[in-house]
């Protein structure tokens, strides 16, 4: 399946990953009261070693948050934050100065807070994508994982990994306005749509 | 020569061998399984980064051989074998296997990381390979190297800290 997909077929898809984080970028700006900006989505076949470089490397320490999308598309999102910027986050979020997601004590309330805003962004990012391509969408509640991204992003390529050795990854960076320069510091939504839905996402917007 | 050692990287669903004094690595295994498969007498490790227990799985018609149990660990062999390995000299260390995300509804994808320490542990002992250490399953990536001159594996978690095995 991913052989047909023409340079045509991707950029429509980079519309969904621009509706869905343009959507999830308004949703954070909101909660934070920060400006949020992202960047125009980047839209490859890739292989999984490539995905692990995408997100800054399999040992890059990251907070990420994953669900799987069942109905008339199938799938995986990821919403993934280098561990320094999520604390930024959830600082801003439980007015806590000291919090930091790697030490072990007091996590509760703002590992708790990290799971709302992972709960937040990929809803507001997939009920675009609902609205935008009328496809009945249902995810799974999302779960949250602070660890190795080359750990994390592998769950999200079994699906896959039994079908193919590449990926279409629909990659769409985020970050906070006043730090655009540092690479270091955006978070990334990871839309893996499984190989058999590229038919069904064609079709509801159109494109043969 | 200490820290200018060379060290062979392995990626997701790839396998590779080294010579000691070079050591071996992959990084970042998640419900994955790294396997080291090694000839101490002669010096000699393979890795391989397994993805998935059994080759039945794939759907489409080719098979990457690194990505499965059941077709890697065979393929491994084969390799050492070709480098002057004895297969009974061969001994095994693993670690990964582990669960990343912690979901209510526990389907076959989420359990993966057993699946795939059980598959291989199967596969060793078809072989008649002695497992002598193994660090699987928890909730933690883990970053590992062998080195095949003291046949230590070094695993790395971000929460857990370093260990050798």
């Amino acid at each position: 399946m991913t052989n047909q997909i023409t340079s045509f077929h991707l950029d429509v898809l980079k519309e969904i990953g621009n509706i869905g984080a343009a959507h999830a970028a308004t949703a954070l700006s909101g909660l934070l009261q920060t400006k949020i900006d992202m960047k125009v989505p980047a839209v490859e076949i890739v292989t999984f070693n490539d995905m692990v470089e995408r997100g800054g490397g399999a040992e890059k320490v990251v907070a990420g948050t994953y669900l799987q999308i069942d109905g008339d598309a199938n799938g995986g999102m990821f919403f993934i934050l280098p561990v320094e910027q999520a604390n930024r986050f959830i600082r801003k979020l439980i007015h806590d100065e000291q919090f930091d997601l790697q030490k072990s004590e007091n996590q509760e309330l703002g590992v708790s807070a990290m799971q709302e805003l992972g709960n937040i962004l990929s809803g507001s990012y997939l009920s675009a994508l609902s609205d935008f391509t009328g496809l009945k969408i249902y995810p799974t509640p999302p779960a949250l994982s602070v660890d190795m991204f080359g750990a994390i992003i592998s769950f999200g390529l079994i699906e896959l990994s039994q079908v193919s050795d590449h990926v279409v990854v629909i990659d769409t960076s985020i970050f906070e306005e006043s730090m655009e320069q540092s690479e270091q510091v955006n978070g990334h939504f990871f839309l893996l749509p499984n190989p058999e839905s590229f038919q069904s996402i064609f079709k509801a917007l159109g494109v043969e | 020569m200490i820290g200018s050692q060379n060290v062979v990287k392995v990626g997701i669903a790839q396998m590779d061998l080294v010579h000691s004094p070079a050591t071996i690595r992959t990084s970042g295994l998640g419900s994955c399984v790294g396997v080291v498969i090694y000839d101490s007498t002669k010096g000699i490790a393979g890795l391989i980064h397994i993805m998935l227990p059994s080759s039945s799985l794939a759907k489409a018609g080719q098979v990457t051989t690194a990505k499965f149990a059941d077709t890697g660990i065979p393929a491994l062999i084969e390799q050492l074998k070709l480098t002057g390995a004895s297969p009974y000299r061969m001994k095994a260390k693993l670690a990964g296997g582990a669960q990343m995300f912690q979901f209510a509804n526990a389907n076959d994808t989420m359990r993966i990381g057993p699946r795939n320490v059980e598959a291989v542990l199967e596969e060793l002992k078809k072989y008649s390979i002695p497992v002598l250490g193994k660090d699987t399953g928890g909730n933690s990536g883990r970053t590992i190297e062998f080195n095949p001159e003291t046949c230590l594996l070094n695993i790395r978690t971000v929460n857990q800290g370093v260990k050798d095995i």
